[in-house]
């Protein structure tokens, strides 16, 4: 596992000047999961923040093989692009032993919704591929509009915090758990603000054959109104409460990781859920008097859930 | 010495596809183009070729692994009908506008509502603006030699564009016919090694595919693909003259059948050239001057060449087997009726929609349709007719 030393010293393939903004959960994500593996990489991306930023023609931020074909169909074309390559090393076209890994991205909304379909089939189907979502919690390129991925009581821009709704009425798809029931060799979950974790999540999955998901989360200052500086912190926050906790799924074998790990066995302890809501604006209305039950509702949920992933990773 | 097979439309294009052994097939089942996969992967199965075979989740994910197949830089064939080509046409322009040679075979079905699984040209009809070169096939054998000169004609370094072959449901797709087929050898040397551009695969040269391209560029990118369909046309007469020099058959962009001296003459595509070219032999041999042209080519639509085909006919239908609701006439008349307004004589044109959902067509019907054009006084109104349906 190379160290921050090390990393710093490998070539960015995800290059600055790409106009993603700043604090943007996605690009930290993605610089972080090029950097922590030496192979080639072959990448694709649904339409979303990440790609419209990123390749603006006639410019690309990519330093590697990039394809973006629609906006529910990341993994499929990643799964043509693999089909191709082991077709190609077939023929001889490539040599035998050449290694090049394949990574799809997606936004939460291209893969939690329109592309579910699309990422289930090339999961399904084997190919050698890294599918991994950046989770920011609704549409944020066309605008901040809920998705399955938002959760309950967040303002958007379809479930604003209104005098008779206080915001989304239902709590998140549990994605990473639906992608479980794939039985793949190896998924996770991942927060960027413990990267280390991140890291050694991608160097693992990296020298697994077949299908690997990453769900990650993705902070989005302009979306979850927060200043830009605080997105690592956020990050953080998330775990901290278990609102979103870090582990991995290894040929049905869950673990907890990291902070989330620390948490389970009373290491660290886990702060309310409260204090991650407070940290962002669209969270505020939550606050206000009358909102107390859905306050509560969220804590228990959060709870039932941590407590389901605690049993399973067998504390 | 090349076999002669009896073999449906479907198992035509199948064993076109093993002998040009793409490197990856993706397409999702639906009816009447089930039996072409069926078919490809029992040679996949036993080994015969060295395709990657993707059994995707849907035909929109078929089409987005074609792009993302072909994209990467080999050879991609896939298949599909109908519906499945409307679940797929989002990613259809998509593969168009990346300039990706993928040859897809569509066994033309009606659209649905009412679902229908029978031969019409309303499914590939709907991709007429895609960007798709589109090649309508009469019979088994013609799909079958369309299949090569499809790969030759879309990985051309001028063209680089994907190539639709069609073909009637049913009618062509279940139907058994000789097919005389070449060599395997003999079909490799024909389509050459693949030439790949741009490939994803080159590490070492790193290429962004499908950007975000603004009011600033995205017009130009337009421009270039009209560019590509024009290039596409001597490459396609080219690539149609040499399968010729191969195996003696020529088809070229369409056929003239008694066409020279004709008075009268039916335009159409497909099957229903097979049925017309039956009409045309009964009145020819009664002494009437009648002809057929069968459009093969209709992306790109060859306007100067069916201008030249039809010059000094008086009086022509177009059968046309799709509807466009609401315009005046279907794709094929609005398409030829377009191409004579430049001529000094202007004939008159009249369009027959006819076979939606399958219905079929005869001999009868058709020598009614040129019975029509045979009595004609002078001046005949455009209009727009509806062969074989109840009410008309």
């Amino acid at each position: 596992m190379a160290n921050l030393k090390q990393l710093t010293e490998r070539e960015e393939r995800l290059t600055g000047g790409h106009r993603l903004c700043a604090g943007c959960g996605a690009s930290i994500i993605v610089r972080q999961i090029l950097l922590a593996t030496d192979y080639p990489v072959v990448v694709s991306c649904a339409t979303g923040c990440l790609e419209v930023s990123t390749t603006i023609y006639p410019y690309t931020a990519w330093k590697n093989p990039f394809i973006h074909n629609a906006f529910e169909n990341s993994a499929a074309t990643i799964s043509g692009a693999e089909a191709m390559f082991k077709a190609k090393k077939r023929k001889g076209e490539i040599p035998a032993d050449q290694k090049v890994k394949f990574i799809a991205f997606g936004g939460d909304g291209g893969t939690y919704d329109i592309g579910i379909q699309s990422l289930s089939g090339a999961l399904e189907r084997g190919h050698d591929f890294m599918y991994v979502c950046y989770n920011n919690e609704a549409y944020m390129n066309t605008g901040i509009q809920r998705s399955s991925a938002t959760p309950k009581g967040a303002a958007t821009t379809t479930s604003p915090a209104g005098r008779a709704i206080p915001g989304k009425k239902q709590y998140p798809k549990d994605l990473t758990e639906v992608i479980a029931g794939h039985h793949l060799p190896y998924l996770c979950q991942v927060s960027p603000g413990y990267y280390m974790d991140l890291l050694k999540k991608v160097e693992k999955a990296m020298e697994i054959d077949g299908p690997k998901f990453m769900n990650a989360f993705s902070p989005c200052p302009r979306g979850w109104r927060h200043a830009s500086n605080a997105s690592i912190d956020i990050a953080k926050l998330a775990v901290d409460c278990c609102f979103w906790p870090i582990y991995e799924i290894e040929n049905d074998k869950y673990e907890l990781t990291g902070q989330s790990k620390l948490i389970a066995t009373g290491k660290k302890e886990k702060v309310p859920v409260s204090d991650y809501l407070r940290s962002q604006g669209r969270f505020k209305h939550l606050f206000a008097p009358g909102n107390e039950d859905v306050l509560k509702g969220i804590q228990e949920e959060v709870d039932r859930r941590w407590e389901k992933l605690v049993k399973l990773s067998g504390y | 010495m090349a076999k002669s097979m009896a073999l449906t439309g479907n198992f035509a294009a199948a064993y076109a596809t093993k002998q040009i052994n793409p490197h990856v097939v993706a397409a999702y089942p639906i009816t009447p183009q089930t039996t072409m996969m069926e078919k490809f992967s029992e040679y996949y199965a036993n080994g015969e070729v060295d395709t990657e075979l993707i059994c995707v989740e849907s035909e929109h994910s078929a089409m987005s692994a074609c792009v993302g197949a072909a994209a990467a830089g080999g050879r991609v064939i896939t298949s599909t009908a109908a519906n499945g080509l409307a679940l797929m046409f989002e990613i259809v322009y998509i593969a168009a506008s990346n300039r990706l040679p993928i040859v897809m075979c569509v066994m033309n079905r009606a659209l649905s509502a009412p679902i229908n699984i029978h031969g019409d040209h309303s499914d590939s009809m709907g991709c007429r603006d895609s960007g798709w070169i589109q090649i309508y096939n009469e019979n088994a054998q013609e799909v079958y030699d369309t299949m090569f000169m499809a790969t030759r004609i879309g990985e051309h370094k001028d063209v680089r564009l994907p190539v639709m072959v069609n073909l009637d449901g049913f009618i062509t797709s279940h139907k058994i016919e000789k097919v005389d087929t070449l060599e395997d050898d003999e079909v490799r040397k024909f389509i050459g090694e693949y030439q790949p551009v741009y490939p994803l695969l080159d590490i070492e040269n790193p290429v962004t595919y499908g950007p975000l391209d603004l009011t600033d560029y995205y017009f130009e990118h337009k421009r270039q693909q009209v560019e590509a369909m024009k290039k596409a046309l001597p490459v396609i007469k080219k690539v149609s003259s040499e399968y010729s020099n191969l195996c003696g058959r020529d088809y070229g962009i369409m056929e003239k059948y008694h066409l020279d001296d004709a008075d009268c003459a039916i335009v159409t595509m497909s099957s229903t050239a097979g049925t017309t070219k039956y009409v045309v032999d009964k009145l020819r041999a009664e002494g009437k001057k009648v002809g057929l042209l069968k459009v093969r080519l209709f992306r790109p639509f060859p306007a100067e060449e069916i201008r030249e085909a039809l010059a000094g006919i008086k009086n022509i239908a177009v059968l046309d087997r799709s509807e466009s609701f609401g315009a005046f006439g279907g794709p094929l008349f609005s398409e030829v009726r377009n191409a004579m307004y430049d001529t000094d004589e202007r004939p008159n044109i009249v369009d027959y929609v006819f076979g939606l959902g399958g219905r079929d067509i005869n001999a009868v019907q058709i020598e009614g349709v040129y019975k029509r054009l045979m009595d004609a006084k002078d001046k005949m109104p455009g209009d727009v007719n509806y062969l074989g349906v109840r009410g008309d």
